[in-house]
């Protein structure tokens, strides 16, 4: 069984095609990159798992049964979807403390949730600022408050979109130990980055899209051998 | 201590911690004691239980617009349905005591109530009637806008034309509500003489006290885990969304709670003015409400209250005194507000319960 299969995705805004017929499959327990250069189509690919996009054509099947691009943003993330956006989205006049009693979702029990963000609170890192509103932390913080908030579930599948944009080497390097101690044999988690050394360091294979279509699938160690990927991606 | 970073002191310290509120609740409370005990003269008896009537519009608004980011700029209907019902309930009675139909009834050349008044003379179910059709009307409304994703200045130029369109509607003879002229002359309240002082008393104080009692309810609502999902529906209602939270059921839950607070604010308003008409539903009342929770404090219920009641008791006073500055003044308020105190006069105290206000809509 995969954990996730996008089958021959097509999406198009207008006339522009973001995405042309994409494929690709991750297996449970896998950490996998998607790598590319700017329009490539990254983020529209987590668009679509999410539910914020609707493709042309294809599906997303989670798992063997779900098929969600049938589904709404609320329906995906029940299934047991979680995105990390880009921008790191956090609710501003929240704490920290009740962002992540939010990230819980509404099907927790109350009772189970003090414990739940306790623990939470520690993995991230943010024990101290528990009762500091969102909009107050540092961005380092704000993206690791909303790894928290989206691991909250405990989440199938994890989709990060640039987790380490804008973060110091230190920051990068403490992000890396925090998504490879989240690897677990049920929960698949799908990267998208630009930073190479990171990609190297957290994932299992890496997918290159360019233009929409998927280029190459693979090691990072072929795709750095990989005379297309050269070319459109990492020679320059 | 884990135990200690498990117990949610935060929320649970705020939700009971709002000392403006909690004033303005006792000064509602006191205020109320003092009409009964003491009563002043009965106008200013009378342009008290008007502005708690406002307050009770403003909070209503400020609930979708300051906790939810949806700025309605139609909430005046709301206000209208409760009014009109009310009104409707007055000359039924009227009609049930004394026999003599109302002018604009007669006018039409009709020889009884058209049928849809039937039972109104029951305050009971008027009451009922009024909450039910805000509601309904916001379900129906909220539903297919939350529904198609209608947010924004979208949403407040579609709310805006809902109160427009309202408004013409009234404006007809034939619709059985009085048409342009509106309804008056209300001759009894619950059996009593309507505007004998008792009668007076009895409305403000009970303006008062359910201006106290929605001040409560929606500082409780927007205290517990409801709230902070309608900030976080506010501020970001896709993360919310991609979090599991269906936020089309929580909008719409609020709105139409919002559109009943707002009818309740009619309900209370037309006996202690003594008419409705179809002005009530001008777009321009409709914006001076927003107007009212900007200059109060947008996001804070308190800033609501004092933004209506400042506002509009301004307003008593100087429409009065000098009638044709009102708009002038009125305009200039906006706009110290909006360059200088973006976040309304509670500024000017600094008083701010939560650090990031995002004002409105996005």
């Amino acid at each position: 069984m995969t954990a996730l299969v996008v089958d021959a995705l097509t999406v198009a805004f207008g006339r522009f095609t973001a995405l042309d017929c994409v494929s690709l499959a991750v297996d449970p327990g896998e950490v996998r990159a998607v790598i590319g250069p700017n329009g490539a189509g990254k983020t529209t690919l987590l668009d679509v798992i999410s539910g914020i996009t609707k493709p042309v054509s294809g599906r997303v099947m989670l798992g063997d049964h779900v098929d969600l691009t049938k589904r709404s943003e609320a329906e995906i993330a029940k299934a047991g979807v979680r995105r990390k956006f880009q921008e790191p989205s956090v609710f501003p006049a929240l704490t920290v403390r009740e962002n992540l009693e939010i990230g819980c979702g509404p099907a927790l029990p109350a009772r189970d949730r003090p414990a739940r963000i306790a623990a939470l609170l520690c993995e991230i890192g943010l024990g101290a600022r528990a009762e500091v509103p969102a909009g107050r932390l540092a961005h380092g913080e704000k993206q690791w408050l909303e790894i928290g908030m989206v691991l909250a579930a405990e989440p199938a599948l994890l989709l990060l979109d640039e987790p380490v944009a804008g973060l110091s080497d230190t920051e990068t390097a403490q992000t890396a130990a925090l998504i490879r101690a989240l690897r677990r044999p049920d929960r698949a988690i799908l990267v998208i980055e630009h930073d190479m050394a990171f990609v190297e360091a957290v994932a299992d294979r890496v997918t290159v899209l360019h233009e929409g279509r998927t280029l190459y699938e693979g090691s990072m160690a072929g795709a750095r051998a990989d005379a297309r990927v050269i070319e459109v991606f990492l020679g320059r | 201590m884990p135990t200690t970073l498990a117990t949610p002191a935060g929320p649970a310290r705020r939700a009971v911690r709002d000392p403006l509120v909690a004033g303005l609740v006792g000064l509602c409370l006191a205020a109320a004691a003092a009409l009964v005990v003491a009563p002043p003269a009965p106008y200013l008896v009378n342009a008290l239980g008007q502005l708690a009537a406002f307050a009770i519009l403003a909070v209503s608004l400020d609930l979708v617009w300051g906790y939810l980011g949806i700025l309605s700029l139609g909430h005046g209907l709301f206000f209208a349905i409760g009014g009109y019902v009310c009104a409707m309930h007055l000359l039924a009675q009227g009609v049930a005591a004394t026999g003599v139909l109302p002018d604009f009834v007669q006018f039409m050349g009709w020889t009884r109530l058209p049928a849809y008044w039937t039972g109104l003379d029951h305050a009971a179910y008027a009451l009922v009637l009024a909450l039910a059709v805000a509601g309904l009307v916001a379900f129906v409304f909220g539903f297919a806008s939350f529904r198609s994703r209608v947010n924004g200045v979208y949403f407040s130029i579609i709310s805006q034309a809902l109160v427009y369109v309202s408004m013409l509607l009234m404006y007809r003879n034939d619709t059985g509500l009085g048409g342009n002229n509106g309804m008056t002359g209300f001759p009894l309240l619950f059996g009593w003489p309507m505007g004998s002082p008792g009668v007076v008393t009895g409305l403000a104080v009970a303006a008062l006290l359910t201006l106290a009692g929605v001040l409560t309810g929606t500082r409780l609502l927007v205290g517990s885990a409801i709230g902070r999902r309608m900030l976080a529906c506010r501020d970001d209602e896709t993360r919310l969304r991609t979090l599991g939270y269906s936020t089309t059921r929580l909008k719409l839950g609020i709105w139409c709670l919002s559109a009943m607070i707002a009818a309740l604010a009619g309900i209370l308003y037309v006996p202690q003015v003594g008419i409705i008409n179809p002005r009530v539903l001008a777009p321009d009342l409709s914006i001076e409400i927003a107007v009212w929770v900007a200059i109060g404090g947008l996001g804070r219920l308190g800033g609501a209250v004092i933004g209506a009641i400042l506002v509009n008791g301004l307003k008593f006073w100087l429409s009065a005194a000098m009638p044709e500055a009102w708009p002038f003044i009125l305009s200039g308020l906006v706009l110290l507000v909006v360059l200088v105190l973006p976040n309304g006069l509670l500024d000017l105290v600094g008083w701010r319960p939560r650090p990031t206000w995002l004002r409105g809509a996005p």
